[in-house]
């Protein structure tokens, strides 16, 4: 078989050449080449769209890249497909290649400044290509906000199970903890209604308080967490999972039996605080402050806590110390995800943080990979927009999912991108033909 | 008094789905180090599957064509409904042996209890998909009767599951104690690693595990039926994750703890609700098992281990 091969090319291998000849003058576009090929699809899209779109057959542009329109009526699969191709992969196939190279004297000209000024341009370029292709629907608006919270979340919860290498449970319990705080904060302050009477302060003073309400809900989520640490982190084992879970029921029960904030029926109103802008900060800090958190002396003590808790005792890692600060740590970034949801869909009830939101999250953190920044991105934005484009099937969706991940689990038990080191300098360096050789050094 | 002796006997019924369905996972958790997080769902497809079973045997429904020529008694449809369903649900317990853990042997367990969970949903919404959303009602297979002892008066039913729980309990008790299937499932709890060397296939003592796990969960879902008989794809949920915290408060792979852990779970359910608005039984309940856990952690049976995740 092996001579075979090597005298004849198979199909297989024929097609895996083929791709690697079409891909190969893409290996030298920087992120700033994507970022702005991104941009021209989503401007095109703003410009040519609709007229594009209703000359294809369609009624309006497709929300997610036609993956609905295709699963709702395949008759129009080809339109669906023409469009998806004609708006995004020629434009950005296009500019990409051919901005290459000035791409990559901008990228290499920023790389002289500061980490902070790169970062930012690339930012700015980041937001105004999702704030383009939000612009075109309220749904593509939802979706994004929604994917971005459950980055926050995928990567916190990140840092209990993939990190620390313990299994919790307890993250819709902390996400409703916030949800609440964050909720029962600007409705009391900023909101005239029902339940909680008039507006205490001038509700143009919301949304500079807002950044309050979500802290206050994560600290108090935090304090939540100090419940579930105290007991588990008493003796290693099984005993957080088993404790995590207890907790969650014990939360969501509780908010079902607090009355003040509407019981079962849930709690609605919430200002209209989360925007776009908003919710990518928050993002975009949580992605900072847990990249940066994972990659201290801190994160390297947790990392040996998991690989083994006596060694690491041994090597003056004070374990109870570094778990505890861990789990409380994520317990925060939860409830900080918690408020922004919260303030994205304008209600909550206690239905929305159980068991369901559990096997999301838990499927999120396990599909992108574990202990892995760029993973956990992966895993939310990815398994957000699949569940969002597989919505046509309606119940089969939750065959597929499941499927999905089982095969991932089967095939790569620990996620799709485990263990990998998310190095902000290096993404946005200029690429090209290796001038020091170290192209694909990162490992 | 006479009001104590009615909820016990209430208790007595409600824990003993506890702890048929908490012995499933306390078994898998204790040979194989798993979290089975599917079982709870497994008990939900028994539970249907006795509804099946019995409405065929007893020509009900859509199996008016398919009626048994002789006339049977009712008792004896509710027994051959238990291990026709047993036997079935077991094959459904290997299934979700060989499909969602047997690849994940050498995995990290986390991975392996994702997958759980995973079947557990693909387990829910394929019933639902297949079966519609409306609710099944499980007929009748035990004549009501009120029995009298004392002043307390109490129906025939509750007695019948409490002592058939008990009585599974008790056998897969023996099974486990004295036969040499049992032995290796010791074993095997006792240590993972040597086992093979002794020529114990650990694959297949993993499958037994499973099948007796889903056999107990099956029953429990068929006098579940007996108790309230509304079917509803979703009742696994939540009585599988109470069950699965009844297991662990029970001690890591105890069987009698799992089943007197399911009992206590029971009874401070029933007896909360009977104190409390019935809308804090999950809050007491749950907030019970936590300060319990908290000194005791590893339950009341179970003998203090570390069990190092494989991660």
């Amino acid at each position: 078989m092996t001579t075979n091969s090597a005298s004849t090319p198979t199909i297989r291998q024929r097609i895996r050449a083929l791709f690697s000849r079409i891909w190969e003058p893409y290996r030298s576009v920087p992120l700033l080449g994507w970022l702005i090929a991104a941009l021209v699809a989503v401007g095109l899209e703003q410009l040519v769209g609709l007229p594009l779109a209703r000359g294809l057959g369609l009624t309006k542009i497709p929300a997610l890249f036609g993956a609905v329109v295709i699963l709702s009526k395949p008759a129009l699969t080809p339109s669906a497909l023409l469009f998806t191709t004609l708006i995004y992969i020629l434009p950005i196939g296009i500019v990409a290649r051919f901005t290459a190279p000035l791409t990559n004297r901008i990228a290499a000209k920023l790389a002289e400044y500061p980490l902070v000024v790169t970062a930012l341009v690339h930012l700015v370029l980041l937001y105004a290509v999702l704030h383009i292709w939000c612009d075109i629907t309220d749904y593509r608006l939802l979706v994004a906000r929604l994917a971005m919270i459950s980055i926050i979340l995928t990567l916190s919860l990140n840092v209990v199970n993939g990190y620390m290498g313990e299994f919790s449970c307890s993250h819709p319990g902390f996400m409703s903890i916030g949800a609440y705080v964050a909720s029962a904060f600007t409705i009391v302050l900023f909101v005239s209604e029902n339940r909680f009477g008039e507006a205490l302060l001038p509700p143009a003073l919301g949304p500079y308080m807002f950044p309050l309400a979500l802290m206050l809900g994560g600290l108090i989520s935090a304090f939540g967490a100090l419940l579930v640490a105290i007991p588990s982190f008493r003796t290693r084992g099984d005993y957080l999972a088993i404790i995590s879970l207890a907790f969650m029921f014990i939360v969501k029960s509780f908010f079902e039996n607090m009355e003040v904030v509407g019981g079962a029926r849930g709690i609605s109103n919430q200002p209209d605080y989360a925007t776009l802008p908003i919710v990518f900060l928050w993002t975009i800090l949580s992605i900072w402050i847990i990249n940066n958190f994972v990659r201290s002396t801190m994160g390297k003590a947790l990392n040996a806590v998991r690989d083994g808790e006596l060694a690491a005792n041994a090597m003056t890692v004070d374990t109870r110390k570094t778990k505890m600060t861990a789990f409380l740590f994520a317990a925060f970034w939860a409830g900080v995800a918690g408020g922004l949801f919260a303030h994205v869909l304008r209600y909550i009830n206690p239905d929305s943080f159980g068991i369901r939101k559990l096997a999301e999250v838990l499927a999120m953190v396990y599909f992108g990979g574990l202990n892995s920044v760029t993973g956990s991105v992966v895993g939310a934005v990815g398994l957000s927009l699949i569940s969002e484009a597989l919505r046509p099937l309606d119940i089969f969706k939750w065959i597929i999912i499941p499927i999905m991940l089982i095969l991932i689990m089967i095939y790569r038990p620990t996620g799709l991108i485990a263990f990998t080191e998310f190095n902000v300098e290096k993404i946005f360096l200029p690429k090209g033909r290796a001038p020091e050789g170290a192209e694909h050094a990162s490992a | 008094m006479e009001f104590f002796f009615q909820q016990l006997i209430n208790a007595l019924q409600l824990g003993s789905f506890y702890a048929l369905i908490a012995i499933g996972y306390s078994m898998v958790y204790g040979v194989l180090l798993l979290f089975n997080f599917a079982h709870g769902d497994v008990f939900m497809v028994g539970a249907y599957i006795g509804f099946f079973v019995s409405s065929a045997l007893l020509g009900l429904n859509i199996f008016g064509a398919l009626a048994l020529p002789l006339s049977v008694t009712l008792s004896l449809v509710l027994v051959l409904t238990l291990i026709i369903s047993m036997a079935l649900n077991s094959i459904v317990g290997m299934l979700v042996e060989r499909i969602g853990y047997r690849p994940l042997r050498d995995a990290p367990r986390a991975s392996a209890a994702i997958t759980g969970l995973m079947i557990g949903i693909i387990l829910e919404t394929g019933n639902l998909a297949i079966l519609g959303p409306q609710r099944r009602s499980f007929p009748e297979l035990i004549q009501s009767a009120t029995i009298n002892i004392a002043g307390v008066s109490f129906t025939n039913k509750k007695i019948l599951i409490v002592f058939i729980s008990i009585l599974l309990t008790l056998a897969l008790h023996q099974f486990v104690r004295h036969t040499k299937w049992g032995m290796a499932m010791r074993a095997m709890a006792y240590d993972y690693v040597v086992v093979p060397l002794m020529g114990i296939s650990t694959n297949k003592i993993a499958l037994m595990t499973f099948a007796l796990g889903s056999a107990l969960a099956a029953a429990a879902g068929i006098l579940y039926g007996v108790a309230y008989p509304v079917l509803d794809p979703n009742m696994g949920i939540l009585f599988g994750w109470k069950a699965f915290v009844a297991a662990i408060l029970g001690g890591r792979g105890s069987i009698l703890g799992a089943g007197l852990a399911g009992f206590l779970l029971g009874f401070i359910e029933i007896f909360v609700a009977t104190i409390f608005p019935s809308t804090m039984r999950n809050l007491i309940a749950f907030g019970i098992i936590l300060i319990i856990l908290t000194f005791r952690p590893h339950g009341f049976f179970g003998e203090p281990f570390s069990a190092q995740l494989r991660l």
